[in-house]
């Protein structure tokens, strides 16, 4: 989520990826994607003379103009050269202005500015070849270009310099600031924006410095102002629609709100959790939205409350936990906002929750050693959860933490049980609890020669057990690298170096050793199922072993470089991720058999960090042979450019496709699946309330919704059967029956309940109904037999509307 | 360079006093500087900035607000005088009780034919400015509360006048009070409190701009009396305002410290409707601003920090060169120590008493770089106070240590000092010649049989001394007939010579034995900023403002042949950019070749036998030198020997044994001795 713009108030365009995103500003509800680039999309622009288009660019060379409402791809404008960013502006009707790579230098660093004609043609794909440069030398950053007060000059800044071009006089000003280098400062240009009503240009530096720029008209005797909070560089700026306040954001995360005439006043909105990489504002400035450095998008309403936030899979500093499936919730949990593992949703693609694990106040400063989540595991059952988070200072001393959480059923989360302070001297190499649904007991393994088993000790006068260490192991002075149970928790795997061995953790007795020189071991893995006999190992020197427990023999391997060993929990498959010679190949297999079930060459570029397998809902009733071993769970895996990764069927693609194009439903307001079921029934009471409390409404509205009228007017009139027959028709439609109203009724109030469990939280309108009608039945009688209340009740219940349709006809 | 013995002086706890006023006259653009101390200081804009004149202060005077009227210059004062001064024999013209109470300011309106003072009781009273006086006029209405601050409306006609809690304005022919303008006070805490308005200017187009108390800077309609625009600038106080010439500026100077500039711009380009915009702030002080102005191509600031910062608008100048480099005035440019080379004793002059120090001694032998062990320390053998209100202007010590004089104002004093070993008296010497009433410089001569001191119209005085009496030998005037008071005086070792400069950039060198003028040298456009004659040749070298050098032969009555070299090739681009002037001229008597010079932040020894330096060779290359082999060195030298070992020099001397004298003044324990300043939130504490 990179560059986002407002369109409406409704509507929240984001560039992702490839496609561009198109959210509902009031249910923060993800609705529709813009797909049809090729590459990256880099900028998203409101089309200045229609408001319900935009022009997306992307590196792919193409400019497209989207009907963003219904998702439509209107027209390719084919430019030929990737785009970085892209400008548009009331004034230059029918012009983009894009900035591309100079045309000599196409693989330097150097960019243009070029104003692009874009040809009126009826054709959806049209060449736009009518390119001339506006400026050279230009940062390809998108907050880095500006137009001025209505189109009539454009600013774009890059290094130390900001250069102001004049469309109508066609000069160009250039004001430089000095390096400052050997003091240190850092007043490097990042940002630009154009106050929209006067002529002042506000630059953000990277020392934190805003200037507002005025007089730039001259060469000598221009002026600025410069206006100082932010301590680390500014990242973007925006100017209000009316130009009354700027706002700026930097990596502090506070949204900082400039009042546009008293510079010294200022507000804030700190705690936006990360740093800010991006501001628009809605065209009737009611709305900013501030996208974040962690994958997120932060909807603020009127400056001063979040009103919404988008949170996508947060993109953290490193994913140093494995990726681990949460067993209660199904979701994935990695490492997220900094101290904190988030809880992401694979199947709804959408953040469920973090989970505050270091319990610090992080400080958003650069070189700062901090607390970081290095190791997490749940139990077999999701009642537990284990994290280890470690902080390195620089030449100090390592600290480590390990963190028992306990889930509360009550608030649906994890609570703190246990803190144990330096549970090993040295790094924690990895941590598993133990499968077996008798005792919950958890294995850490540590660079500083033993692995510890911790134990949930019950205390007969404390309500809650404590954890506690069990047992120490260790071997020959050793370093565990690795350890592993087996899936009914019987057996414990622990790899020192070359050595593996096996334990029981009942006992804790060293039951056998098998090594497989050379090479330390870097994976254990236990197979499953039928295959439960089967130990499985892989070392550094690209040998993939396979060891029959039963015999304590190696029953076979193969050479080869496997990165990442991972089971599939729910069958006998497993997969491993072998980097070649740059880039990552994967296997899939069975242990029995040393013949992959599937393979995939190539899978990305550069090493696979982790990966997991992700239990399905429902099983997929796959008859393909290649994607059989999808059908109980599914692969994840995330790669070394953090991006996370899976592997789907064919069928499955149908289906998304088929469920997007049922979402499509024209309406004024943002449509959401949400607001499908939500929004309907809202409407609906609202229409009843309305009846209820203005007879003259429900008079009006009457005919429109009769079915009968509907039938008489949209039916083609050589169809439609004689006039003597309609007329009765119409007659009984008029009519309502006493009884078959009272069954509406009672269908409705069943349906309305049904959707009330559908939607907590949503105040229902129908007990304030009768909240509001009980103090009159009071006043009207005060002393009303049960019987009399009750048939008072039924008059109650009873609809009125026959009534008024009575009076209206 | 040679190896010197160098006693590093560090005792001279040498205390500047803040900035109270400034007043610049663009015509003459000389900025007349008012202390807290009740002195004024002449800086000559036009002339590098150059500190021509000093007047010396007095304990009863203080100084509010200084005012040129044209090339007169007048004060105003919490003593409730108004002061014009003589700034020909440097001293109070006359001064005159206004009879209001103190008076917070004065200003003059642009026709220089009145001058509007504000008192605390609440008047505004208007003064004619005669030929040779002032004459009170009239009141303007009485209002209730002082008047802090005033403003001429630039047609004369009305005046703006900051108070407490409000402005008022006056319409001058009538006198009434026409407007009334409210100013709110500050928030919190501060709302019980008076808003006091510091300063306020009235522009022609009527707009009236205040500053005050609150922190506020608001801007005014002077026809309708209505606010336009406030901008708050600081949680403290806003002390000084000052617009530029053309009105399209206006500075504030802030109790933190800061300079802001508010400028008059169109917010749409090419559109004629302008408003007054917040843009720069400068920070270079650490204290309240008390004094601004606004120059032609500066702005100029200074207050409690005690410095004068010259802060260029980079904007007037076409490219970089030396008037638009930032310019700090921490020291006099003149000498506060005399220095008794064959006794190596040191005086020391202050406002208000003299110290006389011995050097300490050392017989221990190091490499160059080492500090010696001291056998004996230094000593403060005397501390003489001055008697009187008057300000010290001038002191002197004979070079054999036996003779002391001191001048204020009013008088002169010489005392007879004896030391024998450690003991030290001192005995005043009772009658002086009546002529001898004051004097702008003193000196002695080299055998301490005369002093010479120069007196009103750069006449100098010769009093002859011996052990029983001192007597009037001799009036030396110039035969130019320039009024201005001399500055810098200096005799030769041989006892022929008398050289003097004066304000009028003249140098008048006198034969003191036949006891009249021997020549003049040519008039430089530059003010002289040191001289000094040569002890063996008889050349006088001056130095002036502009860092210019000359040797000019007394004998011959031209210049050396090194001096006109010096003078085709033209000194080099880092020597002209320096931004303090040289203070002080000595040589070396064992080598006639060097002359010692010394400014603020550099000690320079030039050799004449040396080949000069041209634009391309490398000027500062000490360093340079101490790393090339023997072979290699002599093609690397130059004329210039600079050492930057030492900084913030007040002087440097040459006692009679080979060792220098390095009297240093660091800033930062000036800064330390500076009271505390508005307490800031700075970020990250």
């Amino acid at each position: 989520m990179s560059n986002c713009c407002f369109t409406s108030c409704w509507f929240l365009l984001c560039a992702a990826g490839e496609s561009v995103n198109v959210y509902s500003t009031s249910t923060e509800e993800f609705v529709h994607d813009l797909q049809g680039h090729t590459d990256l999309v880099t900028g998203v622009v409101l089309n200045p003379s229609n408001h319900l288009q935009v022009y997306s660019c992307s590196a792919d060379g193409t400019v497209r103009l989207w009907d963003f409402m219904d998702g439509i791809l209107i027209k390719t404008f084919i430019i030929g050269y990737p785009i970085y960013s892209i400008y548009v502006s009331e004034k230059h009707g029918g012009v983009v202005f894009v900035v591309v790579p100079m045309a000599n230098y196409k693989s330097s660093e150097l960019f243009q500015l070029v104003a692009v004609h874009l040809p009126r043609s009826g054709d959806q794909e049209v060449e736009a070849r009518e390119l001339s440069a506006v400026l050279c030398d230009v940062s390809p950053h998108p907050g880095a270009v500006s137009f001025g007060r209505e189109g009539e000059y454009i600013a774009a800044t890059k290094g130390l310099q900001l250069e102001v071009f004049f469309f109508k006089k066609q000069k160009s000003y250039r004001f430089s600031l000095k390096s400052g280098m050997k003091k240190g400062v850092k007043n490097a240009f990042t940002c630009v924006s154009c106050h929209p009503k006067e002529d002042c240009i506000a630059t953000g530096h990277a020392d934190g410095k805003i200037r507002l720029w005025r007089n730039f008209n001259q060469k000598k005797e221009y002026t600025y102002t410069t206006l100082h909070w932010h301590h680390g560089a500014v990242n973007t700026l925006c100017f209000t629609p009316e130009g009354t306040n700027l706002l700026s954001g930097g990596i502090e995360s506070v949204l900082v709100h400039w009042h546009y005439t008293q510079e010294n006043q200022k507000d804030f909105l700190p705690r936006l959790g990360a740093a800010i990489t991006h501001i628009a504002v809605s065209p009737d400035g009611s709305l900013f939205c501030t996208s974040h450095s962690d994958n997120k998008i932060t909807i603020i309403q009127s400056c001063v409350k979040v009103s919404a936030i988008i949170q996508g899979l947060v993109k953290g500093d490193g994913v140093w936990t494995d990726l681990i499936i949460d067993p209660r919730s199904k979701a994935l949990v990695l490492n997220g906002k900094p101290g904190h593992l988030q809880f992401y949703s694979l199947h709804r693609d959408k953040q469920l929750y973090n989970l505050d694990i270091v319990q610090q106040e992080y400080i958003n400063e650069e070189g700062l050693d901090q607390f970081e989540v290095v190791k997490a595991a749940f139990d077999a059952r999701g009642d537990w959860l284990a994290t280890v988070e470690e902080r390195r200072k620089k030449g100090a001393e390592l600290e480590i933490n390990l963190k028992l959480w306990a889930y509360d059923k009550l608030t649906q989360s994890f609570v703190l049980n246990t803190t144990v302070t330096a549970p090993h001297e040295d790094r924690i190499t990895g941590m598993f609890f133990s499968p077996s649904p008798e005792t919950t007991m958890l294995v850490t393994t540590s660079l500083d020669d033993h692995f510890k088993a911790w134990l949930l000790a019950d205390h007969s006068d404390t309500k809650e057990g404590f954890w506690s260490c069990d047992f120490v192991g260790g071997y020959h002075l050793l370093k565990p690298g690795c350890c592993s149970y087996s899936a009914d928790g019987s057996l414990l795997a622990v790899g020192f170096q070359e050595v593996v061995t096996v334990w029981s953790p009942a006992s804790w007795e060293l039951l056998t050793t098998l090594s497989q020189p050379p090479g330390a071991i870097r994976d254990l893995c236990f197979g499953r199922l039928s295959c439960s006999k089967y130990l499985l190992g892989t070392s550094t020197k690209n040998q993939l072993c396979c060891w029959n427990l039963l015999t304590c023999s190696l029953e076979w391997s193969t050479p080869m470089d496997v990165s990442l060993l991972q089971a599939d929990p729910l069958s006998e498959n497993m997969a491993a991720f072998c980097s070649q010679s740059g880039s990552s190949d994967l296997f899939v297999f069975k242990p029995s058999e040393p013949r992959p079930l599937y393979s995939q060459k190539a899978l990305c570029t550069g090493k696979v960090q982790h990966a997991v397998f992700a239990p399905r809902d429902q099983m997929l009733e796959s008859c393909e042979e290649r994607t059989q071993w999808l059908n109980r769970s599914q692969l994840y895996f995330i790669t070394q450019d953090m991006d996370l990764l899976t592997f789907s069927t064919k069928t499955e693609e149908d289906r998304l496709l088929a469920s997007s194009k049922q979402l499509m439903v024209d309406d004024s307001v943002a449509v959401t699946p949400f607001y499908l079921l939500l929004g309907k029934h809202r409407r609906q009471q609202l229409e009843k309330q309305e009846a209820l409390t203005n007879p003259m409404a429900e008079r009006t509205q009457l005919p429109q919704g009769s079915i009968a009228i509907k039938e008489l007017l949209h039916t083609p009139a050589h169809v439609l059967p004689s006039a003597s027959f309609l007329c009765a028709m119409f007659v009984r439609s008029l009519l309502v029956s006493r009884s078959s109203a009272r069954e509406e009724k009672a269908e409705e109030e069943m349906e309305s309940e049904k959707e009330e469990e559908d939607s907590e939280g949503e105040a229902d309108p129908r007990l304030g109904e009768s909240a509001a009608w009980a103090p009159s039945e009071e006043f009207g009688a005060p002393a009303l037999t049960k019987a009399q209340e009750r048939e008072l009740r039924k008059v109650k219940t009873f609809d009125h509307s026959w009534l008024s349709s009575l009076l209206d006809s | 360079m040679g190896e010197f013995k160098v006693h590093r002086v560090r005792f001279f706890d040498y205390m500047p006093t803040a900035i109270r006023a400034m007043a610049f006259n663009a015509h003459t653009e000389k900025l007349a500087l008012g202390r807290m101390d009740g002195s004024v200081e002449i800086f000559n804009f036009a002339d590098h900035y150059f500190q021509e004149k000093v007047i010396p202060g007095k304990d009863s005077r203080s100084i509010e607000a200084l005012c040129w009227v044209g090339g007169r210059l007048f004060s105003a004062g919490l003593n409730g005088e108004i002061t014009e001064y003589d700034l020909e024999n440097l001293r109070p013209k006359y001064s005159l009780d206004a009879y209001g109470g103190p008076i917070w300011t004065i200003t003059s309106n642009s026709q220089g034919a009145h001058l509007a003072i504000g008192c605390e009781d609440g008047t505004v009273k208007l003064f004619e400015v005669l030929e040779e006086s002032i004459q009170f006029e009239r009141n303007l209405d009485r209002q209730k509360g002082r008047i802090i601050s005033l403003s001429w409306h630039p047609s004369g006609a009305q005046i703006a006048a900051g108070m407490m809690d409000m402005i008022r304005v006056f319409d001058v022919p009538t006198g009434h009070a026409v407007q009334r303008l409210l100013v709110d006070r500050g928030f919190g805490g501060s709302k019980s409190r008076e808003t006091v308005v510091w300063s306020v200017v009235f522009l022609s187009d009527c707009t009236i701009i205040s500053g005050d108390s609150a922190g506020k800077v608001q801007v005014w309609d002077g026809h309708t009396g209505t606010l336009v625009k406030t901008h708050l600038v600081t949680k403290w106080d806003v002390l000084a305002l000052s617009v530029s010439k053309d009105e399209s500026s206006v500075v504030v100077g802030t109790s933190e410290g800061t300079v802001i500039q508010f400028q008059f711009i169109a917010p749409t380009l090419q559109q004629q409707d302008k408003e007054w915009v917040r843009t720069r702030t400068f920070k270079n002080h650490t204290h309240d601003v008390r004094a601004l102005a606004e120059i032609e191509t500066a702005i100029v600031s200074g207050g409690m920090d005690t410095q004068l910062v010259v802060r260029p608008l980079l904007e007037k100048f076409d490219e970089r060169s030396y008037a638009s480099g930032l310019r700090k005035i921490h020291f006099p440019h003149r000498n506060l120590v005399s220095c008794a080379k064959k006794a190596g004793l040191l005086l020391f002059q202050f406002p208000g008493q003299l110290e006389l120090w011995r050097l300490g001694e050392s017989d221990g032998h190091g490499k160059p770089g080492d500090s010696l062990p001291l056998k004996r320390k230094p000593e403060k053998l005397l501390h003489l106070k001055r008697k009187g209100e008057d300000h010290i202007c001038c002191s002197a010590l004979s070079s054999c240590g036996g003779w002391l004089a001191y001048s204020t104002m009013s008088s002169v004093r010489l005392y007879r000092l004896q030391t024998d070993n450690n003991d030290i008296s001192i005995t005043k010497v009772p009658k002086l010649p009546k002529v001898l009433r004051s004097a702008h410089q003193l000196c002695f001569s080299s055998d301490s049989s005369k002093l010479f001191a120069a007196s009103s119209q750069s006449s100098v005085l010769i009093i002859a001394l011996s052990q029983s009496e001192c007597k009037y030998v001799h009036t030396l005037k110039p035969k130019s007939g320039s009024r201005q008071p001399i500055h810098l005086m200096t005799n030769s070792v041989d006892g022929k010579w008398l050289a003097t400069a004066n304000s009028d950039c003249e140098i008048h060198v006198y034969n003191v034995q036949k006891l009249k003028l021997h020549c003049i040298v040519p008039v430089y456009g530059s003010c002289p900023s040191a001289i000094g004659i040569h002890p063996t040749t008889n050349n006088l070298i001056n130095v002036h403002a502009d860092q210019q050098i000359f040797e000019y032969s007394i004998v011959e009555k031209q210049y050396t042949d090194w001096s006109r070299k010096l003078q085709k090739q033209g000194l080099h681009n880092l020597w002209l950019d320096r931004d303090t002037p040289v203070t002080h001229v000595t040589f070396n008597p064992n080598n006639p070749e060097q002359i010692l010079l010394h400014d603020m932040h550099m000690f320079c020894i030039i050799d004449q036998s040396l080949p000069l330096p041209d634009q391309k060779t490398q000027f500062y290359n000490q360093m340079t030198l101490r790393s090339l082999s023997g072979q290699e060195r002599p093609s690397h030298l130059h004329a210039f020997k600079i050492c930057k070992t030492f900084q913030d020099l007040l002087s440097v001397s040459l006692l009679d044994d080979q060792s220098l004298v390095m009297v240093e003044r660091p800033l930062l324990s000036i800064t330390s001795q500076l009271p505390a300043p508005v307490r800031q939130k700075k970020f990250a504490t």
